[in-house]
């Protein structure tokens, strides 16, 4: 490594000044370091035009090319084991397909590149897995990734995609679609850092699931080659070029220190004054549970049950709901479980709820509104969990997503009550609930805050758009003003408000919202050691103090700055 | 050239690794064989993307059609439908 840093001291000689860190946002408060990987990017598409080569020696180019390719995947699945094996294996078996070798033979013949047959005819195939759709359109990627393979070889390029190294590597990416992550080997990247991106990318949503230390929209990654050895701190947003010894050793610390941090047992969340603030988990099906109490959750916040809707032509039944909502309450003997109700609208339709196209999804008939327009579901899925509560000894909590009114909480908690359930409560994440958070509270039994649609609303900025990343903040004041007022309301009424969007998941963000006053806080459970430690830093008055700062200013940064700013000054006074 | 009929038994249907499994076993075999169903389009059933592409799910009946005769072609259809039968997906 230290070569590397004489090397690119030479070749910037006289050029512009060299740069020596990159800073984006960091996700969680972990570090890492060692050598970066570029994440290789999609080739254009083969031109269609006329080969300068016989036939024969484009169909021998091919042979080579496809059978390169076939073992290199054999190989890996050799090396991977498992279910990835299986996969890596019929990807080689798709590369050499009898069916597929057919077709660009008779592009090759008709006097097309080897490039463009191969592209060609694995796009004839996709088009006909895409056409079955459900599983089998998911099984295009797998194709498009031979395809992409083969083509790289032909051309002598880097396969597109996640690299492969023999030592685990920072991986530096313009940002990361859901097929990359989810072929992403865990173990083998110590960092993620992208260019693109913000908080609420689909990169950041992972690092945060699963723990990965990460920064996103670094806006370049200008000053680095495949190799270097790098630091990454989440902490600061910063990546550090050529860094010396002593910040290496120092950064191994902190790993170490980390990680055995992470062993302790988990105590339940408090600050260090004792005020309790119990931590829970944020699920989407049954088999998290196990995993989240492995981490110390305290209960579940927010039990998502659209994984029960989703990919299903029609809704389920009682009893199917019951089975897996028992088997979920049975995880958490005596413990608090918040389950929210069916939340699916126009993005994401379920052909017996909603299919109607509406411009404006977000704003659209989702949420209870359309539980409301479909009550027999609404009132199957309360059947189902009422029962599923007799059967088990868990605390069962249930709230309805997206409720915007005072009249549509009375209309919540009234059926709610019908079946039976002790515990109904709403979402907050409309703007109009959080102002009259002081009305909703008398009916409703608590307040859970969703920070990541507050967020979307209160600031009208799309959550899916790139574009206005940069309002996508719950940091920004507006966002926790109005955290704050249903917060007080929670305090005046005397019912629990607590958070479950990704805000709780930020170490400091988790601060502030103890000082706004939010009574719980549920997250991934990949997040909870972090935030635990991060809550044990400070007493609930030094938690106000720095909840204050960060009302106080203007903008997102400005109050994550100044918040860090008080906390450090506080912490710092103390040791 | 002699054929038989079959009811698919994987849970998932013949996709991933079941046809993985087939369409290897099927290339093989050392004569040509075709898969077909329902009386559908007959494809190449050494060719784990048109064996694929027919989306054939459980208890589908299917129809595997070996181009050869005698006890060879007899095993290579008696071993490629009990691959069809078994439920790869539960093993």
């Amino acid at each position: 490594m230290p070569s590397a840093t004489a090397t690119s001291a030479t070749t910037t000689q006289g050029q512009a000044p060299e740069i020596t860190t990159l800073t984006g946002v960091g996700i969680g408060t972990g570090a890492a370091v060692g050598p970066v990987a570029f994440m290789a990017p999609a080739l254009p598409e083969p031109k269609d035009v006329a080969s300068t080569r016989s036939v024969d020696e484009e169909t021998a180019r091919v042979r080579t090319s496809v059978a390169v390719v076939s073992q290199e995947l054999d190989a890996r699945g050799q090396k991977a084991g498992g279910a990835a094996q299986e996969v890596l294996e019929a990807q080689a078996m798709m590369a050499e397909d009898p069916a597929l070798t057919e077709l660009i033979d008779q592009k090759i013949v008709a006097g097309g590149t080897a490039e463009r047959a191969v592209f060609e005819a694995f796009s004839s195939f996709r088009a006909q897995l895409e056409a079955l759709g459900g599983y089998l359109a998911e099984r295009a990627a797998d194709l498009d990734d031979v395809s992409q393979r083969v083509i790289a070889d032909l051309s002598g390029v880097a396969a597109p995609g996640v690299p492969e190294r023999d030592e685990p590597f920072i991986l530096i990416a313009r940002d990361l679609a859901p097929a990359d992550t989810a072929v992403l080997d865990l173990d083998r990247v110590l960092a993620l850092v992208t260019t693109d991106g913000g908080p609420t990318s689909h990169t950041a949503i992972l690092a945060r699931e699963k723990s990965i230390v990460a920064i996103v929209g670094t806006q370049t990654s200008e000053g680095l080659a495949d190799g270097d050895v790098v630091v990454v701190d989440a902490a600061t947003g910063q990546v550090t070029l050529n860094p010396d010894a002593a910040l290496i050793e120092a950064t191994t610390e902190r790993i170490r220190a980390r990680a055995a941090q992470a062993e302790l047992p988990a105590e339940p969340g408090r600050l260090a004054d004792g005020t309790p603030l119990p931590l829970l988990a944020n699920l989407g099906d049954v088999a998290g549970a196990a995993p989240a109490v492995a981490r110390g959750a305290e209960g579940v916040g927010l039990f998502r049950t659209e994984f029960l809707f989703l990919d299903s032509t029609t809704a389920p039944t009682v009893a199917d709901q019951r089975a897996s909502y028992t088997a979920l309450l049975e995880a958490f003997p005596g413990k608090k479980v918040v389950v929210r109700l069916l939340d699916a609208g126009a993005d994401k339709p379920l052909p017996f709820l909603n299919d109607a196209h509406e411009e404006n999804p977000a704003m659209g008939l989702r949420g209870l509104r359309a539980l409301r327009a479909s009550e027999n579901l609404l009132r199957d899925q309360l059947t189902a969990l009422a029962e599923a509560d007799a059967a088990t000894s868990a605390d069962l909590w249930v709230m309805a997503p997206m409720v915007s009114t005072v009249e549509e909480t009375v209309y919540f908690v009234t059926i709610a009550a019908e079946y039976g359930i002790r515990t109904a409560g709403v979402m907050v994440e409309v703007p109009s609930a959080a102002l009259l958070a002081d009305r909703i509270l008398p009916h409703a039994a608590f307040a859970s805050i969703g920070t990541n649609d507050l967020t979307q609303y209160t600031l009208a900025a799309d959550r899916q758009l790139g574009s206005v990343a940069a309002f996508q903040s719950p940091w920004h004041p507006a966002v926790l003003r109005l955290i704050q007022e249903v917060a007080r309301a929670g305090e005046s009424t005397g019912k629990p408000v607590g958070v479950c969007g990704e805000a709780a998941a930020d170490p400091l963000l988790a601060i502030v919202l103890a000082g706004l006053g939010v009574t719980s806080l549920s997250m991934s459970p990949a997040a909870l050691a972090d935030v635990r430690a991060s809550l044990l830093t400070v007493t609930l008055d030094e938690a106000r103090t720095i909840a204050e700062s960060a009302l106080a200013a203007d903008e997102a940064a400005d109050a994550k700055t100044a918040a860090l700013a008080a906390a450090t000054r506080i912490t710092t006074k103390e040791n | 050239m002699i054929e038989r009929t079959v009811s698919i038994g994987s849970a998932n249907g013949l996709h991933a690794r079941p046809a993985k499994l087939f369409a290897q076993a099927a290339s093989g075999a050392g004569i040509p064989v075709t898969i077909q169903k329902d009386g559908g389009k007959a494809v190449n059933a050494a060719s784990i993307l048109g064996v694929i592409s027919l989306g054939i799910e459980h208890g589908d009946t299917v129809t595997v059609t070996a181009d050869g005769s005698g006890d060879d072609a007899e095993q290579v259809l008696d071993t490629l439908t009990e691959l069809l039968a078994t439920d790869h997906d539960n093993a």
